[in-house]
């Protein structure tokens, strides 16, 4: 019996049994899941937010992030229980033997140590090298993982690296003690796609060159697909299926699982909306330069937008759309160019602006969650435009935010409430309806699902195209998501440092003959195949 | 005991307790004060006794009295002084916040010149050339007082008008006034009161300490202050008579600060427990 225990142990470097975990009210976020990984192997785990995927990896390092705590079951890393052992302990085996990379490494980096010396912390504070063995072997890494000029780069502090670059240095911290597992969790969700699929590459090379057992957390099934090995599905804390990646691609056996394919799939290759609009422009830019004091963010672009009409901007970060935006409603004065409303041109600054101009373009933003004052009810953030542009008497605001409340899809008694107590979908909704309350002719969206999960955000993406269809109202869309513009957008414009690169009907921007700046961003999206990952990098070689 | 739905630890209790007390003998002061604070009605320095429990004073005036006396004074005077320079030091503040570069830059290199000269000297020059009304004092200690303020509401604003919030009031075309009102202040208020009690207690001590060295409240009003000036030359003589002013001025500026203390700890709670 003995010699079988050991095999087993030997067999299995993680072996999580019937894990609850709980919050201090009594309820279970995760609820007996158990998983099993072998080493060198990869299992993804798959779900929205809220499904425990990320407390589930914290627990493989006995980590109970906030209030959380685990609550039953076992955690056996190479046999050994880490529920049973102490604090001491613990300490000693993160980072040693199980190591995580976070999402955020720009949040996860202390900013005022040299990059170089957080990741040799982690064998010197375990006394696994000498100071001169550590600084080599984190040479050695950023040398593997591709990060340009590997002898100084560690000289650098976190604020002087790209955002790609900072999440390999994160991946060189994980690996700088040689654990036996490491926990990925969403360690491309915060990248630009390009950048995503490089960095996708090398952890991939990185986890099969050293061996190193993984579980790799993400919400994209087609970004686990290319890494992991089997797939874990959540759902509420619960499992809802495991099987080999292959399988739960092509053929998975339970419904939910069967409709995140079907979703993500539908995402590729959604059809384009191909009736081009002729109508005037209502909102237009020529020649537009935008300076943030010596850097140009927005150079000599040229674009306009229509009644009835959606115009995506896509691009990475930093391409300047967000800038565009500024710049179109006059937070950022243009210092050449012309931005024309109905054909007269407006003031590059806001405060040179009168009241109906800024009434007929809104603005809704990427974060709903602070851009709508915690202090102030539903009924008076959403009246307030109406008083303030209408003149309405106190009752006729009251009539018209419960109509606005209607138009958007909320009860008309969520007027008095707070908005803090609202879900991120319907605090947008809020922030919609704000935008509404003005009856403009366009409506700036900065990113406005992005901060969303896939279903919140489809509903709020199917919510806009609803109020565009019966108000007539016009889109300047900006987003980094290929995805939605293929959706919603009728035209399309390519961003890329600050200037339009590409811009014409969606459709056309989407099929041959590309810019190859946009064949890049296409060909960067991941695709619901095992192989896509080795595909595209062996068609860029 | 829970308060605004947060748990109210025991220095916090007591602290409200003797801040309460306070106030009562401020407000209803003249209806229970057992003898006219102004009159002469014995030998000076008498014992305490069972019709004057703290005895009289240098000139046989009643020294409960005056301390009931006293305490309106002191905190009437610590109030005013720290709801006015909390009025100038926010709406300051949160105007350099608002504003933009320029007028922040103008504000806050003034505000950095008043706060570079040392409080009590300038208090000392300004009171002893313009006089110690107490009209001038109030003024004079605000103006200084908020300084502080404004440090710190400009800071919070700061952070505050950061948010899409008060950009998309902006956008909306909303003035200044609007601005600070509604969008900035409710936000800042949690930050504001801990500190509305911290500059409580120092306009207190503040003005104590001046009236001890003789600029501040002058005769024949009394704060506590000035009456530990008036005892101070019976502790050569072993007596206990200035102890009563002073143990009082301590005995409020502690309760003060078990409820700021509280105040601060919620607060940091609740911002750090946030998502």
């Amino acid at each position: 019996m003995a010699t079988l225990d050991n095999s087993a142990q030997s067999e299995f470097i993680l072996k999580i049994d019937h894990l609850v975990v709980e919050v201090p009210t009594g309820a279970r976020i995760v609820n007996d899941v158990s998983l099993e990984l072998k080493r060198g192997e990869v299992l993804g785990l798959i779900g929205e937010s809220g499904a425990g995927k990320s407390t589930i990896g914290l627990a493989a390092l006995h980590y109970g992030r906030g209030a959380c705590r685990i609550a039953g079951g076992s955690i056996l890393l190479d046999g050994v229980d880490l529920r049973k052992l102490d604090a001491a302990s613990c300490r000693d085996i993160r980072g040693r033997r199980v190591a995580y990379i976070a999402q955020s490494a720009a949040a996860a980096f202390n900013p005022a140590i040299r990059i170089i010396d957080q990741v040799m912390e982690g064998p010197l504070w375990h006394g696994l090298m000498s100071e001169p063995e550590a600084r080599a072997w984190a040479l050695e890494l950023f040398r593997a993982l591709d990060l340009p000029n590997p002898d100084h780069f560690g000289d650098r502090y976190p604020h002087q690296v790209s955002g790609g670059q900072l999440q390999r240095a994160m991946a060189a911290m994980a690996m700088s003690c040689r654990p036996d597992i490491l926990v990925l969790d969403e360690p491309t969700t915060a990248l630009d796609v390009t950048t995503q699929i490089e960095v996708l590459a090398l952890l991939k090379k990185l986890i099969r060159d050293f061996n190193t057992a993984a579980l790799y957390i993400s919400h994209d099934l087609a970004v686990v697909a290319q890494v992991a090995d089997r797939i874990m599905v959540l759902r509420h804390g619960k499992m809802v299926e495991m099987g080999a990646t292959g399988q739960i691609l092509l053929d998975p056996s339970m419904e939910y699982t069967r409709a995140l394919v079907a979703e993500r799939k539908a995402a590729d290759k959604l059809s384009v909306i191909s009736t081009e609009r002729h109508d005037k422009p209502v909102l237009e830019a020529t020649g537009v330069t935008g300076i943030y004091g010596t850097f140009t963010a927005v150079k000599n672009v040229s674009i306009s937008v229509a009644r009835g009409e959606t115009v995506a901007v896509v691009g990475e970060s930093g391409s300047g759309k967000s800038s565009l935006a500024r710049l179109m409603v006059g937070l950022l004065p243009r210092t050449t160019g012309d931005v024309k409303l109905h054909g007269v041109t407006l003031a590059p600054a806001l405060k040179d602006r009168n009241r109906d101009i800024l009434r007929k373009v809104q603005l809704i933003y990427q974060q709903p969650d602070v851009a709508l004052n915690p202090h102030q009810t539903i009924g008076e953030i959403i009246g307030r435009p109406v008083a303030f542009y209408f003149n309405r008497t106190p009752a006729e605001v009251k009539a018209r935010v419960a109509e606005l409340l209607r138009l958007v899809g909320l009860p008309e008694d969520y007027a008095g409430r707070l908005s803090t107590a609202l879900s991120g979908g319907q605090k947008q909704r809020i922030c919609i309806a704000r935008a509404l309350a003005a009856e403009p002719d366009i409506i700036i969206c900065d990113e406005p699902t992005s901060a969303l999960d896939q279903l919140v955000a489809d509903e709020i993406l199917k919510l806009l195209k609803q109020l565009q269809d019966d108000l007539g109202v016009g889109y300047l869309f900006i987003t980094h998501d290929l995805g939605i513009v293929r959706r919603i957008a009728h035209r399309t414009a390519v961003m890329l440092k600050g200037e339009i690169v590409a811009q014409g009907p969606t459709a056309e921007i989407f099929a041959p003959p590309f810019h190859p700046y946009t064949e890049k961003l296409l060909s960067s999206v991941p695709e619901m195949r095992t192989d896509w990952l080795d595909e595209v990098l062996a068609k860029r070689a | 005991m829970k308060l605004f739905g947060h748990k109210v630890p025991f220095t916090a209790q007591l602290g409200m307790a003797i801040i309460l007390l306070n106030a009562c003998v401020a407000i209803f002061g003249p209806w229970i004060s057992p003898f006219d604070p102004t009159d002469m009605i014995g030998d000076s320095w008498a014992d305490a006794d069972v019709t004057h429990w703290m005895g009289l004073d240098n000139l046989g005036r009643d020294i409960l009295s005056r301390m009931i006396d006293g305490a309106r004074l002191s905190i009437g005077l610590a109030l005013m002084i720290t709801l006015l320079s909390f009025t100038i030091g926010i709406i300051t503040g949160f105007t350099a916040a608002v504003m933009g570069k320029r007028v922040d830059i103008i504000l806050s290199r003034i505000v950095d010149l008043l706060l570079s000269l040392p409080t009590l000297i300038f208090a000392f020059v300004v009171l002893s050339v313009l006089g110690t009304d107490i009209p001038v004092l109030v003024i004079t200690l605000a103006i200084l007082d908020s300084t502080r303020v404004f440090r710190l509401a400009r800071s919070v604003a700061v952070n505050i008008n950061a948010l899409d919030f008060v950009e998309a009031a902006r956008l909306r075309g909303e003035g200044l006034w609007w601005i600070i009102r509604k969008e900035i202040l409710p936000n800042a208020v949690p930050h504001l009161v801990a500190e509305f009690g911290l500059r409580f207690s120092f306009a207190f001590l503040f003005i104590a300490a001046l009236s001890f060295l003789g600029i501040g409240v002058q005769p024949p009003d009394a704060d506590w202050g000035s009456m530990v000036r008036d005892y101070r030359d019976m502790i050569s003589l072993e007596g206990i008579q200035p102890l009563y002013p002073a143990g009082a001025i301590a005995l409020l500026t502690i309760g003060i600060n078990f409820v700021v203390d509280w105040i601060l700890a919620v607060h940091s709670n609740s911002t750090t427990t946030e998502p």
